[in-house]
């Protein structure tokens, strides 16, 4: 077969055919469409003010590295006026989250940004290993979910960003329309297509590879030759996400645009106001002060679950009755320190690239 | 007659293949057109030239070491794995159909584990 031309610059031979679009382009137009792409995602969507401090949940696998390349080069190149920092949660996974914090730590140096990693351990004394060990590996994401969420918010108050921005991408927003709605999920299937969403108390989230297909984050890493990690989680992968994303693999492979048109589908449903009426109002945990929508926030009760060796207790309710039942929380139970949203000021020390 | 291929796996396939990204391989010029990798060289067989095909099921026969389902799946690698030839994406040059040449570098990358 010939070599065929980059549709673009109509002079380069193309590398890429675009999943999005279907053109042939040569890896430099691909940088640049690429790059652009996600400038006018974050143009458009207006995520960020000058000055802002931003901080990028980085795990060292594939999406948070490009997104920490992309960032900053965009804020070279556009001049968004944004301070960028790392933000690492280390879970307490032996061989799994050890080796990926050493990429992360390789990208500090690389990218010339600060880096701050809170551990489970610290925030919650327990690691994903300890926490397995009592569990099982049935309900382990439960926890190491509710506990991310939390650990990521925690961490960027310590750091006073005002935004954390993931690298989740246009292949995993479709396929967690997918899952709200296999599960009925209205009131998330409502809000997992936003591009930002912001709580009251909590720091603004978002997601500026929303629109980027992973076929071009990973074909990105290639050819840029950035260092990021790839390993499966050792623990029980979570087995509904895992059909869902198989699915969609195979409805990409049939037809390509599938990714986005599940997005627009997203996007599209209207969701009632009974259903957004219904939704608990939010307050924060009388424990530990973080948003919640019940007295008790989440990681709160499954910490209880844990300290109290009922660890089911934060996940069905019937498990929970019955450690209600057995008396109020003992005085001494260990507990997460308090919340405080960012005030103006680090509230730590962070690592700054040597 | 044969055909020298520098294979390279990357996102987390290399787990598969002995943990090693880089691999350097020998297969026939001619291959068998139902790409059976086990058959002796005098067999009554109908030909091909060798193409991505036929690799991929020679790697999965001969250097895979573990969990078939995660690099195949109806006759091909399976969606969500990339792949690349000569640093091209394999869509832009036939796919399965590619005609392998002496030298040629094929790399398999893995989408599917998590960022």
């Amino acid at each position: 077969m010939a070599p065929r031309t980059c549709v673009l610059c109509e002079k380069a031979k193309a590398i890429l055919k675009r999943p999005k679009t279907g053109q042939q382009i040569c890896k430099d137009c691909f940088f640049y469409v690429f790059e652009t792409e996600v400038h006018n995602t974050i143009t458009q969507s207006k995520l960020f003010s000058p000055g802002d401090r931003v901080a990028i949940g980085a795990s060292g696998g594939k999406d948070s590295t490009v997104l920490a390349y992309v960032l900053k080069t965009l804020n070279e190149r556009y001049n968004y006026g944004l301070n960028l920092f790392l933000l690492s949660i280390d879970e307490g996974i032996t061989g799994y989250r050890d080796d990926s914090l050493e990429t992360v730590k390789r990208n500090q140096q690389q990218y010339d940004m600060p880096l701050k990693i809170l551990s489970y351990d610290e925030l919650y004394g327990w690691t994903m290993d300890a926490i397995v060990s009592q569990v099982g590996r049935k309900n382990n994401c439960t926890f190491c979910g509710v506990f991310r969420r939390q650990a990521l918010d925690r961490g960027a108050a310590q750091l006073n960003v005002d935004h954390i921005v993931t690298g989740h991408n246009a292949d995993d927003i479709a396929e967690t329309v997918l899952m709200n709605i296999m599960r009925g999920d209205i009131a998330r299937l409502g809000r997992c297509t936003s591009i930002c969403t912001q709580g009251e108390d909590t720091i603004k989230r978002s997601k500026p590879f929303k629109y980027a297909y992973e076929k071009e984050i990973v074909m990105y890493a290639y050819f840029k030759k950035l260092d990021y990690f790839s390993t499966e989680c050792i623990y029980s992968p979570d087995a509904y996400r895992g059909h869902a994303r198989t699915f969609l693999k195979d409805l990409e492979a049939a037809r390509p645009s599938a990714i986005i048109d599940i997005i627009h589908s997203g996007e599209a449903f209207e969701v009632s106001e009974e259903v957004k009426a219904a939704q608990k109002a939010q307050q924060t945990c009388k424990r530990c002060g973080y948003m919640s929508s019940n007295d008790l926030c989440k990681a709160c009760t499954l910490l209880e679950g844990l300290e109290r060796g009922m660890a089911t207790s934060g996940i069905t309710d019937r498990a929970r009755k019955k450690m209600d039942a057995e008396g109020p929380a003992p005085e001494n139970l260990r507990t997460i320190p308090f919340f405080r949203p960012p005030t103006g000021q680090p509230a730590v020390a962070i690592e700054a690239p040597s | 007659m044969s055909l020298g291929i520098r294979i390279e796996f990357g996102g987390g396939l290399e787990l598969l293949f002995c943990n090693e990204k880089k691999h350097k391989i020998t297969i026939p010029v001619s291959v068998p057109k139902d790409n059976d990798t086990k058959v002796s060289s005098d067999s009554s067989k109908e030909l091909k030239p060798a193409d991505v095909n036929y690799l991929i099921h020679h790697l999965r026969d001969h250097l895979l070491k573990e969990r078939v389902e995660l690099f195949m799946e109806n006759g091909t690698v399976r969606p969500g794995i990339l792949v690349l030839i000569n640093d091209t994406d394999w869509e832009l040059e036939g796919e399965g159909d590619y005609q392998l040449k002496d030298n040629d570098e094929i790399v398999f990358i893995s989408t599917l584990h998590g960022g």
